[in-house]
């Protein structure tokens, strides 16, 4: 028969292709569980450690003096919002702005400097950017602020969102820019209409990385937010953030206090997956059938 | 209505490489003038260098005069982006913009160069699509669905009405129908035929018998020299030099 090899030829070699395949298929999923192992972990313990103390009066609280019963983080849960919405105008706009100029017109000398800049940046120990806040800010203003908590964490925002903007707008195919110059569309036009809007999706993804990563930092804050008891909504006062709360509370002697910092974790987890998830359902909203 | 080009001297460099030398070519308003020759022999950088897109590749310079009706390409006082919004360009491989609708993909060089009245751009959208023989397959879907979404001969017909929606003079296609089905191909054609009765067209094939079926004036490259420039007929029936009988009877490319 002419043709018998050419049949019983793909059992031959399935057998042992079969196997490297089964093998690496499972090596994958198996690294896949182990990466949700950690996270998943993490967010049980929080919750069966943390859910009984989360109440309403938890949640529209201030604290309670050390021994009174009760009292809550409200003050915190509200001033971690502010400083991260300082950090976000401050970290968004100039992140995007680097990486746009990394992009575009950053092939040189100066751009390789930035590039390298923030990728050091990107790697300072979160209290080394407090303490530089703090002489930056608070020392010159002689008082804690919001404010100057929200710049620490600004600061540490800039470099990740810069090179995540660098890195998508050099996805974009140049093709997508020469279609736009074909028609006459000028330069910075065709970068912030056409190219970052083809890029948006990753800016964005960048953007939540850094606001996440920032929204649980405490270091940064103990010298510039500093805390505060009570209520603050004012830029240029100490205030709570939950990060600060936690760590106070869990370092503190009452079992109380304890309960609370794991509400308080719990909280700042919930708040973090929250934000990331509203943003991306937001954006997610004005794509189009087909589009990428 | 469509205008001529003049070009005179028109030398092009790419970096210390010299890729266009001394081309002089006049072309006919309201006609198809193909370009055609193997590859590298110049014809994309020659049209890149009719809009100055050309320069847009870094270390790429292009230096000579380039007329187009009244105006001066390279003259002192000319704005490349000027330049572009009147002489249209379509490119080799389809590229329509991949988050916007279609009808933002028509609208995007008005809109983008601050164009706002809602109404004619309206109008100017469909006689863009329509001219492009693209409206009756899109018109349900303008706002819903995105331009990659569509296959490739669409996605190119897009691109097409894209480039008229901003009303140039002149449309420039770089091989247009090259990443395209023998269907889509036949399609374009056709629409390359209609174009032609407001648009001064100039495209580049590597397809002989394209240059052939749509163009009335052939330009044959090689090496960066513009051989031979004559009525497409008697470049494929009688040419006058060698080389450009020994390329289009396939001895060579």
């Amino acid at each position: 028969m002419p043709n018998s090899s050419a049949q019983s030829a793909p059992q031959q070699v399935g057998l042992v292709r079969r196997f490297t395949n089964a093998g690496a298929t499972t090596f994958a999923v198996a690294a896949a569980i182990l990466v949700l192992v950690p996270l998943l972990a993490i967010f049980a313990y929080l919750v069966i450690k943390g859910i009984g103390s989360v109440n309403w009066a938890f949640l529209t609280q201030t604290p309670k003096p050390p021994g009174e019963v009760g009292g809550g983080m409200a003050n915190a849960i509200i001033g971690t919002g502010i400083i991260l919405a300082v950090a976000s105008v401050i970290g968004v706009p100039l992140g995007i702005g680097s990486g746009i100029y990394l992009a575009e017109y950053g092939r040189n000398r100066f751009g390789d400097l930035v590039r390298f800049t923030a990728d050091v940046l990107n790697g300072v120990p979160s209290i080394v950017i407090g303490i530089a806040a703090y002489s930056l800010v608070v020392v010159p203003q002689k008082h804690f602020s919001a404010f100057s908590g929200g710049v620490a964490l600004g600061i540490m925002m800039i470099p990740t969102v810069a090179r995540a903007t660098e890195e998508m707008l050099l996805m974009v195919p140049n093709v997508i820019r020469e279609a736009a110059y074909g028609l006459g569309i000028p330069k910075w036009r065709t970068t912030l209409s056409i190219s970052l809007r083809t890029a948006s999706a990753g800016v964005i993804t960048g953007c939540m990385l850094a606001f996440a990563r920032v929204a649980g930092e405490t270091a940064p804050l103990l010298f510039t937010a500093f805390g505060n008891q009570f209520w603050n909504l004012k830029l240029n006062q100490p205030t709570a953030a939950l990060s600060l709360q936690v760590f106070t509370y869990a370092i503190s002697p009452y079992d109380d206090w304890h309960k609370q910092a794991w509400a308080g974790a719990l909280i700042l987890i919930v708040l973090i997956v929250g934000a990331v998830a509203a943003v991306r359902i937001t954006t997610s909203r004005g794509m189009l059938k087909g589009g990428s | 209505m469509g205008v001529g080009i003049e070009v005179r001297g028109l030398n092009a460099w790419y970096g210390k490489n010299q890729s266009l030398n001394s081309i002089d070519m006049t072309v006919a308003a309201n006609h198809v003038t193909a370009v055609i020759g193997p590859s590298g022999c110049g014809k994309s950088t020659y049209v890149r260098c009719l809009n100055r897109m050309h320069e847009t590749i870094p270390e790429a310079r292009a230096e000579g005069s380039v007329k187009v009706g009244e105006m001066d390409v390279y003259g002192s006082g000319s704005d490349p982006v000027e330049v572009r919004r009147r002489i249209g360009m379509v490119f080799q491989k389809p590229n329509p913009f991949p988050t916007m609708s279609i009808y933002d993909n028509v609208a995007a060089g008005l809109k983008l160069n601050g164009f706002r009245n809602r109404k004619q751009m309206d109008e100017l959208v469909e006689r863009s699509l329509k001219l492009a023989a693209l409206w009756e397959e899109v018109k349900d879907s303008l706002h819903k669905k995105s331009g990659a979404s569509l296959s490739g001969g669409q996605q190119q017909r897009l691109c097409i009405a894209r480039a008229l929606a901003v009303e140039p003079e002149v449309l420039l296609m770089d091989e247009p129908a090259s990443a395209l089905d023998p269907i889509s191909t036949s399609k374009i054609e056709e629409l390359i035929f209609q174009l032609k009765q407001h648009y001064t067209v100039v495209i580049v094939t590597h397809n002989m018998q394209q240059a052939a079926r749509v163009a009335e004036f052939t330009g044959f490259f090689l090496m960066g020299s513009l051989i031979e420039y004559d009525k497409t007929e008697k470049i494929f029936t009688t040419p006058a030099d060698k080389r450009t009988e020994d390329y289009i009877t396939g001895r060579f490319g």
